[in-house]
């Protein structure tokens, strides 16, 4: 498909460095997880997961979300999507766990909502840096239960989102959504395979897309060779196992560059 | 078993050059869960390059387009996926590489010999990186001496992968071939371009790029049809082929072998099922073998 044309209807500041952009089409059929390749004209096209059927949210790290960020409401980006495989839908009295990172609460939050709205019970844990960088607390709060840990302390547990984990019984849940910065993951994921829970784990990755369709190659992980486009972005931990996760990505050119 | 300039295959459907062959563990999963016959590597180049800015690749209501630009790691650091791809994947690995000049391509070649893949293909054919593939693809004198110049590091066979934009693309397939190229690959993308209606932009990042897909075989076929009838050497089609069908139309028109590129959009596992409908068509002809209609087409007169 070619990109089609979004207007931007409303941008909301959720921290100094995030940014949602509510746009004028509604993505119905989109499943938690999946994202969008944003197209900023001129400059790059990126991919975002979508935070609503109708949002993408934003964190400010380069090129081309600096040039998101100069955007008003009225001005548009071009959007191919949704794209790629979701979470798996939760059925009612699942028990669920989400385990969100600083932006990576972005794909998140619209699964814990789904999950709550199809009767599952949900627990968060949701972690920033500090307590002005967390990201949709208050739909996390409002789908279920919510612990938040920050690093500086400023709210809730001083510490990491592996800190809450590891006093949790992970046994009890049918399902572990986890996505956040590779290095959380990547701890994240050892702890739920000594739990030997990972058949009941789901990590949204990230990698370095270029076609964000499935075809070029550069997105592909080890060992397994799986696409995160269009395979993922969600993968089931197990097949993680034996993967890059947490040890290497690549970038642009497709050289491994150490996380 | 199928035998093609030397290699063996165990079906005729091979992966094409810029598909999912980035990584060593990639291209294994497009033999092994994919079934292909063999596969082609990205394009490897001398340097490190990032490739154009995205959007790369589209798609259309009739094919893809892209312009990647050539990203490739170098062949320095390709070196280990090459050779993950030749312990794990089980089939023969065709390394493809492109440079400036005869000098460049010679030095990847080289390169990648530690590597040990079973062919070279050379990308004299990318229509959207400057200086590269097409540039060089387009002129007869140099790819001549830069099939030469690669046969002269190697005793590997090298294919020549050529570009459908040029006024008679059987002057280059005799160009390669007098070069010692051992077959030739016919065709890269088709010069293209899209724009968005809504602000003027062209899509692609590099503004225009290459065609691919379905909108592309008749284009393809054609090129396979006039190389078959002006070369000695074999021809491995490459075009817009995403069934057994379209497979068996470009063997008729005379291709050896054929090329799947952006088919593994729709499925990863294109290859086998291509493969086991040449299968079921040979027995329902009561053809003994896949020779018995390569080129069929230029005898039905
Ligand atoms: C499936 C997926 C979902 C994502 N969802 C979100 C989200 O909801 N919110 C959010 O803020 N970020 C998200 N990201 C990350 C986001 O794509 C990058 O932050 C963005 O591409 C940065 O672009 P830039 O030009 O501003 O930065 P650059 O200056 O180009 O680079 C900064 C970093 O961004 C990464 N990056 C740049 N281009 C790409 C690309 N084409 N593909 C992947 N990574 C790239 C680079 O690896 C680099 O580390 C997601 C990434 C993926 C793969
Ligand atoms: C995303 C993409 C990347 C490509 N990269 C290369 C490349 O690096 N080298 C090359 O020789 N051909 C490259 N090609 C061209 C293909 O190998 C093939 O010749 C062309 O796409 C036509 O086949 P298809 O219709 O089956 O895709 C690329 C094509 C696509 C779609
Ligand atoms: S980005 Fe091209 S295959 Fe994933």
């Amino acid at each position: 498909m070619l990109p089609l044309n979004a207007t931007i209807e409303k941008i909301i500041e959720e921290s100094p460095f995030i940014r949602t952009f509510v746009f004028d089409h509604r993505f119905e059929e989109m499943e938690p997880g999946q994202f969008v390749m944003v197209w900023v004209r001129g400059v790059d096209e990126v991919p975002m997961g979508l935070s609503r059927k109708n949002s993408i949210t934003v964190q400010n790290v380069g090129e081309a979300t600096a040039k998101l960020f100069e955007l008003k409401e009225g001005d548009s980006f071009g959007l191919r999507g949704p794209l790629g495989k979701g979470f798996s839908s939760p059925a009612a009295g699942e028990n669920i766990l989400v385990i969100a990172g600083g932006v990576g609460a972005a794909p998140l939050a619209p699964y814990a909502e789904a999950a709550s709205a199809a009767g599952a019970k949900v627990h968060t844990i949701l972690g920033a840096r500090s307590g002005g960088d967390l990201l949709f607390e208050e739909r996390f709060a409002a789908a279920g239960a919510l612990d938040i840990t920050t690093d500086d302390g400023s709210k809730g547990t001083k510490g990491f989102v592996t800190d809450v984990l590891k006093k949790l019984d992970v046994s009890s849940y049918d399902n572990i959504a986890v996505c956040g910065p590779e290095v959380m993951m990547g701890f994240i994921f050892k702890i739920l395979q000594e739990n030997e829970v990972l058949d009941k784990s789901e990590f949204s990755l990230h990698r370095y897309f270029k076609c964000g369709i499935g075809v070029c190659g550069a997105c592909c992980i080890d060992r397994s060779g799986l696409r995160v486009c269009k395979d993922g972005p969600v993968f089931s931990g197990v097949q993680l196992v034996d993967s890059e996760l947490g040890k290497y990505a690549r970038d642009a050119s497709g050289r491994r560059v150490k996380i | 078993m199928y035998t093609l300039t030397g290699l063996e295959l165990k079906n005729p459907t091979i992966l094409a050059a810029g598909v999912l062959g980035t990584t060593g563990a990639s291209l294994c999963r497009v033999a092994r869960e994919g079934g292909a016959g063999a596969v082609v590597t990205k394009s490897i180049g001398p340097e490190p390059k990032y490739g154009h800015p995205n959007p790369s690749m589209v798609q259309l209501d009739c094919g893809f387009l892209n312009a990647m630009g050539l990203p490739n790691p170098s062949y320095a650091e390709f070196v280990q996926e090459l050779e993950i791809a030749k312990k794990d994947s089980g089939v023969p690995v065709i390394a493809s590489i492109f440079g400036g000049n005869s000098e460049e391509f010679a030095e990847v070649a080289q390169g990648l010999l530690p590597g040990r893949p079973d062919a070279f293909e050379l990308n004299l054919s990318c229509p959207h990186a400057e200086g590269y593939g097409a540039a060089i693809g387009s002129n007869p004198c140099l790819v001549e001496t830069v099939t030469a110049a690669v046969k002269e590091v190697t005793d590997l066979p090298v294919w020549v992968k050529l570009t459908p934009n040029v006024a008679d693309i059987t002057a280059i397939g005799k160009a390669a071939q007098a070069g010692g190229a051992d077959a030739v690959v016919a065709i890269n993308t088709v010069k293209g371009m899209a724009i968005d209606i809504e602000s003027g932009y062209p899509v692609l990042g590099n503004r225009s790029g290459g065609l691919s897909g379905a909108a592309v075989k008749p284009v393809a076929v054609k090129c396979v049809y006039d190389l078959y009838a002006a070369l000695e050497i074999p021809v491995v089609g490459v075009g817009g082929v995403s069934s057994w069908e379209d497979a068996v139309e470009m063997m008729m028109a005379g291709a050896a072998a054929v090329q799947v590129g952006s088919a593994v959009y729709n499925r990863t596992d294109v290859f086998s099922e291509i493969s086991s409908g040449i299968e079921t068509f040979l027995q329902r002809k009561g053809y003994s073998d896949v020779r018995d209609f390569i080129g069929l087409a230029h005898e039905a007169i």
